[in-house]
């Protein structure tokens, strides 16, 4: 590996036009962020930690900006400016410190994958008044972990360094010249009327709802004429915005079968653009089909990546940005309390503001009849402790049976039942997931949400028959536990089956592989220490299943002929009693 | 936690240049008016409740439900730059008209009477209790050794807009500091020996993402109004957002000059609305309708007949008429009803379509 990227290195130069189409977009959208840095936004940067990401952030110096790196735990006072305890007490008069937000900067945030909703929202506000410019490096492994999407609306440019091995990155050569020269360019270059009409198109027809995507490919149309030295912004310009904008946004490709974008009609000129077009419409306007567009956005993104991203917004969309809002107020931290007089020990943790707080308008007088010369006299009485209200959240994951053998009938109750407990869970702050198996295998088809309308979409089309693919369903359940746990959240399993697996982990038929990779399955399960209730919904009590629901640690509940009414409440009963018992 | 900033790292270059702004951004930001509200394309339902909003700050602000991008944020800090400025006492904490109001504790207030911007405040998600309310000075306790209360975000929204992005992702024990704020209208601190309490009269301004969480039933009741906002569908519509948007960016004075007349004739119909709507008649049949109509969709409490009927006064003021008439019911029903119906989870249609059927068979 290493003689291999030694000789690339070497060859850098050289090799310049022999890179692939993908290192040219990197080295094009890194000469675009320095040339108009807050204009853009920033650049949502998706890639391992690794030389070829260390190059491109080495790249970054040549934005006229100077660099802060944020980090997702990063608090108020340090994005906004704080009083400087240490240095107001030394001095004995106030010392502020001033925030990573006080002056324009080139932000750079790490683990933007981790970023929670709060962090996100904030720097969305200061990303609003153009000053700042965010660079999101996004370590994201998993699909679901991806940038909030407040903060990746408002970024003009995504790349993805994953698929680049080393040998295809030459250095990237960030000429001051050009991009000081661009820069003087940037606002005298024209726009032609009909350049606004196309993006939106596009933006359009590639499902793309927000209208800050054409906005932001409007104004790097521009930088790249800019770049390229043209007087006004051409075709080619606006694909390549299209490409770096608009391909990971994308949210459908506009079918073969569709109709073309009718060729838009000149609209009716608004009154302030009337004066632009007489002077503005030059740059070959006519040789800007949006199909040639659409064909470059296309190129520009593999489509296993389209796949991923589709996956990593519909988890952020149900689960409201990664989850990390709810994470917040998940159980780790708690709700906190007012902080109470105490001795810090063991498991009690010093409230230290709360108690400078307390001391604080005592100063005064102690100093005039302490004994010793102190900056801060601080008594025992003073001393506070933190307190949080530890109340779990809990997220209840629905496995529903959703085969051949659960007949028809039985998966109409089921799904009242959900519904109803659904209804329940709402009113109690709980979250949801559900799973559905039927045929050769389980799928997630609700990732844990509080959200009631996206329930009820997933749930109006579940589909039944089928085998009954157990063990799948189970290793689902865990996989989603275990995600919810690492969120603060605590998961209970409430399986809806009639127990005869009979489908393996490989989607093979065969009930004797199928029973005995479910027990398996079941322990992992228990092993995780996670509550457990299995419905046996069979017209009579399975003993199968009485092993199963052993294996799991879980309550088991022989409902037959039950109404989805009934349902709903004993398994809200069994439920809340095994939360109590955990 | 760390202590950042962290020091810049060595630059590769001895001087770091100066950015030279492109010609758009050459006029600095601060100094640039926000995006005219009369040049928001379409959303005219957003539009309108905020503008009943401002005729009577009474009705108890507005909540914005939806999509990204769509001109919730541009909307409301819009609103506030077209709002007349206030008369407030310089440096007084909580906005106050005359120097008889300002609160007792409020420190570096001066007798001179200024005009100021109408106040909007952000309520940043994560923002501590403390900010909210405010809390002892810890500076000037620190460094001084007084007693002294420091005023939080509430103060500041006095006589303004308290504006709440994300609010379905607020944090649950800020929200109940809110519900008590906004219903009573003044702010009570007890905490570390201060004891005070302070006038606290906002419009309350809540946008967000129903996909991402649902709001609570307590806090959807204290907004007046409610809208749901979807990105505009069809492309010519579109495109206007973009031209314009582009043109204030690149062409802002041209671009204010054309829009400041519109905003100017908006302005002076919300004064004119204003001094009317005192002497604006409700007719006894309006009452009815009123009743009726509330009756019919099953809302609960009081709350939603009083809103509807502000919200048809205001409007009835800014068309100009001297009575309510039923169709100004008809307009604002939705807005002011449809998220105080008893939750259905399971209905499929929404509470918008149950307004709307309901409304048919009431008020023909």
């Amino acid at each position: 590996m290493l003689p291999v990227s030694f000789t690339a290195l070497a060859e850098g130069a050289a090799v310049s036009s022999a890179s692939g189409p993908n290192w040219n977009r990197v080295q094009l959208a890194l000469l675009a962020l320095a040339v108009d840095p807050a204009g853009l936004g920033g650049l949502w940067l998706r890639a391992r930690v690794g030389p070829v990401r260390e190059a491109v952030i080495a790249a970054l110096a040549a934005v006229p900006l100077p660099t802060r790196r944020l980090h997702p735990g990063l608090g108020d006072e340090a994005l906004f400016g704080g009083l400087d305890l240490t240095s107001t007490l030394a001095e004995g008069r106030q010392v502020r410190t001033e925030g990573v937000l006080a002056r324009p900067a080139l932000l750079l945030l790490t683990m933007a994958e981790r970023c929670p909703a709060g962090l996100a929202a904030r720097l969305a506000q200061a990303l609003d008044s153009p000053r700042h410019t965010l660079v999101a490096l996004d370590e994201g492994a998993e699909p679901e972990e991806a940038l909030p999407s407040a903060l990746a609306d408002r970024l003009a440019l995504f790349l993805t360094l994953d698929d680049i091995a080393l040998a295809d990155a030459p250095p990237l050569t960030m000429d001051e010249g050009l991009i000081d020269a661009a820069r003087a360019r940037l606002g005298r270059v024209r726009l032609p009327i009909r350049a606004t009409t196309v993006l939106t198109g596009v933006a359009a027809s590639l499902g793309i709802d927000s209208l800050r995507a054409p906005l932001l490919a409007l104004r790097l149309a521009r930088v790249l004429a800019a770049l390229r030295g043209h007087a006004g912004v051409r075709g080619e310009d606006l694909s390549t915005a299209a490409e770096l904008v608009f391909a990971h946004r994308a949210t459908r490709w506009p079918e073969a079968s569709d109709p073309p974008q009718p060729p838009a009609p000149e609209p009716d000129q608004p009154a302030e653009s009337d004066a632009e077009s007489d002077n503005e419409t030059r740059p070959d306007p006519g040789d800007i089909p949006e199909e040639l567009i659409l064909e470059a956005v296309r190129a520009a993104l593999p489509q296993t990546l389209l796949d991923r991203l589709a996956a990593a917004r519909a988890a952020r969309q149900s689960a409201g940005a990664t989850g990390a809002g709810e994470a917040r107020a998940g159980h780790r931290h708690g709700r906190p309390l007012a902080a109470r007089p105490g001795r810090p020990s063991a498991g009690l943790r010093l409230d230290l503001i709360a108690t400078l707080r307390a001391a604080a308008p005592w100063q005064r007088l102690r100093r005039e009849t302490a004994l010793a010369e102190r900056l801060v006299h601080i008594r025992p009485a003073d001393l506070r402790i933190k307190r949080y209200q530890d109340s779990t959240e809990r997220v209840v994951i629905f496995a529903v049976d959703a085969s051949g053998s659960a007949a028809l009938a039985r998966l109409a109750e089921a799904k009242g039942a959900v519904e109803l407990l659904l209804a329940r869970a709402y009113a109690k702050r709980d979250h949801v997931a559900l799973i559905a198996f039927r045929g050769a295998g389980a799928d997630l088809m609700l990732p844990p949400t509080r959200s009631l309308v996206q329930t009820k979409r997933r749930l109006a089309g579940l589909p039944g028959g089928g085998g009954t693919p157990l063990a799948a369903a189970l290793e689902l359940a865990l996989a989603t536990a275990l995600r919810a746990r690492a969120k603060g959240l605590t998961p209970v399993l409430a399986l809806l089956t009639d127990g005869r697996a009979n489908v393996a982990l490989d989607g093979t038929p065969g009930r004797a592989r199928a029973e005995s990779e479910a027990e398996t399955a079941a322990r992992a399960w228990a092993r995780a220490g996670f509550q457990a209730v299995v419905i046996d919904t069979s017209a009579r009590p399975q003993p199968g299943l009485q092993v199963l629901s052993a294996r799991l640690g879980a309550t088991y509940l022989p409902l037959p002929r039950a109404g989805a009414e009934r349902l709903s409440s004993a398994l809200a009963v069994a439920l809340d009693s095994s939360a109590k018992a955990g | 936690m760390t202590v950042y900033p962290l020091p810049n790292p060595p630059r590769p270059r001895p001087l770091p240049r100066e950015p030279q702004m492109t010609k758009a951004a050459a006029k600095s930001p601060a100094a640039r008016q926000p995006f005219p509200f009369s040049a928001i394309v379409g959303q005219a339902d957003m539009k309108s409740a905020m503008i009943l909003t401002a005729i009577d700050p009474g009705i108890g602000g507005v909540l914005v439900f939806g999509d990204r991008g769509t001109g919730k944020s541009t909307a409301v800090r819009a609103l506030a730059a077209l709002l007349p400025p206030i008369e407030a006492v310089e440096g007084c904490p909580i906005n106050a008209p005359s120097r008889d109001l300002c609160p007792p504790w409020a420190q570096g207030v001066t007798d001179r009477i200024v005009t100021k911007p109408t106040p909007v405040v952000d309520l940043p998600l994560g923002v501590t209790e403390d900010r909210v309310v405010g809390a002892l000075d810890i500076e000037r306790a620190l460094t001084r050794g007084e007693k002294a209360f420091e005023p939080g975000l509430l103060a500041r929204a006095n006589r303004g807009y308290l504006y709440i992005d994300e609010v379905n992702l607020l944090e649950d024990h800020i929200v109940d500091l809110l519900l008590d704020v906004a219903q009573s209208g003044e702010n009570v601190v007890e905490r570390e020996g201060l004891s005070i309490r302070h006038p606290a009269r906002f419009v309350l301004v809540g946008s967000g993402n129903p996909e991402e969480g649902e709001l609570r039933p307590q806090l959807l009741d204290r907004f007046g109004l409610s809208v749901e906002v979807t990105s505009p569908r069809d492309i010519e519509t579109r495109v206007e957002v973009i031209r314009r948007r582009d043109a204030y960016e690149n062409q802002y004075d041209r671009f204010m000059k054309v829009w400041r007349v519109a905003d100017t004739d908006l302005r002076n119909r919300i004064l004119a609305a204003r001094a009317v709507l005192p002497k604006l008649k409700t007719p006894g049949v309006v009452l009815h309708d009123c009743a009726a109509l509330c009756l019919a969709l099953g809302s609960d409490g009081l709350r939603g007949e009083l809103t509807l009927l502000r919200a048809a006064r205001a409007l009835a003021a800014f068309e100009g008429d001297a009575s309510v008439q039923r169709r100004h019911l008809r307009q604002v029903a939705p807005m002011a009803l449809s998220h105080r119906l008893r939750r259905d989870p399971l209905d499929e249609a929404g509470s918008g379509a149950r307004v709307a059927r309901i409304l048919a068979e009431v008020l023909p």
